[in-house]
């Protein structure tokens, strides 16, 4: 879409206006920096998919549109998460954080933060894998996707 | 080069360039002008004063002077609907911003092209709780086709070309130009961009060769066809090609409350209004059609009523919209056909290359006729008060079919849609989506504008006149000779009718005390009012009105029987089949 101030506004009062319901959004310029890209996850029957694919096209600023489902693609999303890391948990929590392929990224005496990248899925996954009452603070950016293969989203 | 000369000498240097360089408010007017614009319907206030002096200076178009900002919407909206053009409005930052926005609800959910100028406090005090400072752009923008900020002078005239190019083109709609104080003071050399190109924006107009060839194929196979007409009709200039199609296969037509006119109704083939209050026949036809050519119309509920009642019935469904979102949105159809109805339905005939089922058809007709002969719009012609529809009769008569017809928003709306039978497309101007009471009066002036030497009426109710009524006071300052014709019953009617059917008869606040002597108001504001009781003296009134007072505007109190319905009835949820009858 145009990377307009205003554009995000649009998608997500059109969101919220018609009640469409909207799991994550995320959004940044491209490497045109007259352009941003922004990926929806959004839920719905059929009829209501349809209904978003349209009112979404119909916003001015909308340049294109890609229903990343209808093709096998590639989602991904970071989560950073704050944990305690004290006595034996210390040890354990580095272990889980390889497992999952997280990476360490800020250490206190007491608390690590891991940055994670991976499906939504994933991200759930790990932090049910750890000891819930380790969990200080999560932040998750929402998913990014791409369409795998040769297709490309290009205008 | 500016970059180059030392601080002490910009001002110099900047006061000589003055001579190419034009103010923003200037640049405003400029585009008016270059966009053909005749008239702008507006009220000025502190962020749009450069504007209005720029106005003063010039005298390309006429800028009328309401008295409510509410009402300068209302008149540019009916000026587009009566012309085709897109409507303009003028209002200032804040208080005349929010007082503009139901105008512009109003004309969104009608898809009318118009443009809205908001002024907006100085760039440097947005966001700083400014006097008279809202924020416009997201205020209006789940109301508005789209809206623009303009935040630089140099963006000014672009963004105005923009604004008309969209706001008339693919489904029309209002587009919001907020433009900042500091903006309208600021200069920059100015060139009016000849086109536009928007690599985010390209509406089709022209449908798909093969779906039309295939909707063509259907129709002809048809043993039930039907041709339900929408508003997209009138806006997309379709009511020609609709005609021929309807003409050349000899279907039966029917229409929505903002289709009307597109196919001329005293025509045998017209089978009236469709939906909650339209005919016996139409709706039944329409529930029984085998192949049905939805032509700019959105399967609004207030025509289907209950879509899984609709959907009972197996049919066949083409639509043409030129808004993808409008189709397969309520209803699920086959034949999609995205384009504007003017191109579509032209390609269409083209493409019918035989004759339909002329047995098949001929029975169609047939059970048509025997629904039609239920006479669904009879009412109580002998009454001794005068009866509402009666009122509309006459005026028909009186106008010959020839008025334009603004209308308000309740019972007598609906009376209006059902017993003027419009010939013309264009010719009836309402507020059908948002169904906005006050629309009434303010439209008729955007008429009266547009169409100097047209009869135009506005057919009220006391509650909806009371709504923009101030606006009197505009029409004597132009002399627009404008015919009220309000259907008095001294009640909120169309509320009162579903407390009477749904509500066991609680009148929960629907009877309108303590109205003013309309007679003596109309005459305060300078026109000539009248106040009518008996149903004899109906027809005679009118004619006065349009003879004796040609020239002047006149207010005209019916005083009306308060307990009559609207009749047919289907009530909310309920099925098309499902209808109450009188
Ligand atoms: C009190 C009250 C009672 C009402 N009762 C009824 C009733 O009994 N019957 C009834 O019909 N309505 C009734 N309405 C009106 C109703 O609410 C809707 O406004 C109306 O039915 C919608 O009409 P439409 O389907 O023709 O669509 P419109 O709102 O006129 O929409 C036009 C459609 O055409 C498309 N279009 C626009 N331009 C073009 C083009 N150039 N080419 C192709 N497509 C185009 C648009 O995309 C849109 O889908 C009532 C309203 C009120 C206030
Ligand atoms: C601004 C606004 N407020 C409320 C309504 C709800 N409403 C629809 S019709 C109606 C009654 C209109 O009364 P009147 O103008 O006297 O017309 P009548 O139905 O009596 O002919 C009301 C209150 C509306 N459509 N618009
Ligand atoms: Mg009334």
């Amino acid at each position: 879409m145009e990377n307009e101030a205003g554009a995000l506004s649009r998608v997500a009062g059109l969101f919220s206006a018609r009640g469409y319901n909207i799991e994550s959004l995320t959004v940044a310029p491209t490497e045109d920096a007259t352009l941003s890209r922004m990926t929806i996850v959004t839920r719905g029957s059929d009829d209501v998919i349809e209904q978003i694919n349209k009112q979404l096209n119909k916003l001015v600023d909308v340049i294109k549109l890609q229903d990343l489902s209808d093709g096998s693609h590639i989602e991904r999303e970071l989560m950073l998460v704050k944990v305690r890391a004290v006595g034996e948990g210390r040890e354990e929590m580095k272990r889980m954080a390889d497992i999952f392929r997280g990476n360490i990224i800020d250490v206190t005496e007491k608390s690590y933060t891991i940055e994670l990248t991976g499906d939504g899925k994933k991200l759930t996954a790990f932090l049910e894998a750890i000891d819930p009452s380790a969990i200080l603070e999560t932040v998750r950016t929402g998913t990014s996707g791409i369409a795998r293969g040769e297709r490309i989203l290009k205008i | 080069m500016k970059s180059l000369v030392l601080a002490p000498f910009q001002h110099l240097v900047c006061s000589t360039m003055a001579d190419t360089e034009l103010t923003g408010a200037e640049i405003v007017i400029r585009c008016l002008h270059a966009e053909g614009v005749k008239h702008v319907f507006g009220y000025p206030g502190g962020a749009v004063l450069n504007i209005y002096d720029e106005i003063y200076k010039q005298d390309g178009f006429k800028h009328i002077l309401v008295r409510h900002e509410q009402a300068a919407v209302h008149a540019a909206d009916a000026y587009a609907r009566s012309t085709g053009q897109v409507g303009v409005a003028l209002v200032t930052s804040g208080p005349g911003a929010t007082n503009a926005v139901t105008g512009i609800a109003t004309a969104y959910m009608d898809s009318i092209p118009m443009v809205v100028i908001t002024g907006q406090v100085p760039t440097a005090a947005i966001g700083m709780d400014a006097f008279q400072e809202v924020d416009t752009v997201g205020i209006t923008r789940p109301c508005v086709k789209h809206n623009f900020l303009v935040k630089d002078v140099r963006e000014l005239a672009e963004t105005m070309k923009k604004a008309f190019y969209i706001a008339a083109t693919g489904r029309p709609g209002p587009v919001v130009v907020d433009i900042p104080k500091d903006v309208t003071q600021n200069t920059c050399a100015f060139v009016y961009p000849e086109s536009v190109s928007m690599r985010s924006y390209n509406p089709t107009s022209k449908g798909h060769t093969g779906q039309i060839k295939k909707a063509a194929q259907m129709l002809l196979e048809a043993k039930r066809p039907m041709l339900y007409v929408g508003g997209g009709a009138v806006l997309g200039n379709g009511a020609e090609p609709v005609r021929a199609l309807a003409r050349k296969l000899g279907f039966p037509v029917a229409s929505t409350l903002m289709g009307l006119g597109a196919f001329p109704e005293p025509d045998p083939q017209n089978l009236g209004m469709l939906g909650m209050h339209g005919t016996y026949e139409a709706n039944m036809a329409m529930q029984h059609c085998d192949v049905l050519l939805a032509i700019g119309a959105r399967f609004d509920d207030r025509v289907i009523g209950n879509p899984k009642h609709f959907g009972k019935e197996a049919r066949r469904i083409i639509h043409i919209d030129v808004d993808p979102s409008s189709i397969s949105k309520r209803v699920r159809v086959d034949v999609p056909i995205v384009g504007a109805v003017d191109q579509v339905l032209t390609d269409m005939l083209k493409q019918i290359d035989g004759v339909p089922d002329a047995t098949a058809l001929k029975a169609w007709w047939a059970q048509i006729e025997l629904w039609r002969a239920q006479d669904c719009m009879k009412y109580d012609r002998a009454s001794p008060v005068i009866k509402p529809q009666a009122v509309v009769e006459a005026l028909y008569k009186v106008t010959g079919g020839a008025a334009f017809v603004a209308s308000d928003v309740g019972q007598h709306q609906m009376w209006a849609a059902q017993y003027y039978k419009f010939n013309e497309p264009r010719r009836w101007i309402n507020s059908g989506g948002l169904g906005t009471m006050g629309f009434g009066l303010p439209a008729a002036m955007g008429i009266a504008m547009a169409h100097p030497d047209a009869p135009v009426v506005c057919i009220t109710g006391e509650g909806s006149i009371q709504m923009n009524i101030q606006e009197l006071s505009t029409c004597k300052e132009h002399k627009l000779p404008i015919k009220v014709i309000l259907l008095n019953n001294g009640v909120l009617g169309m509320v009162r009718q579903w407390q009477e059917f749904f509500y066991e008869e609680r009148y929960s606040e629907s009877y309108v005390t303590s109205l003013p002597d309309f007679t003596m108001l109309a005459e305060a504001y300078g026109h000539v009012g009248m106040k009518i009781e008996r149903p004899e003296d109906v027809e005679p009134a009118l004619i006065k009105a349009f003879t004796e007072h040609k020239d002047e505007l006149v207010f005209m109190n019916f005083i009306t029987d308060p307990r009559e319905n609207v009749y047919p009835m289907i009530p909310a949820g309920k099925g098309l089949s499902e209808m109450i009858l009188i």
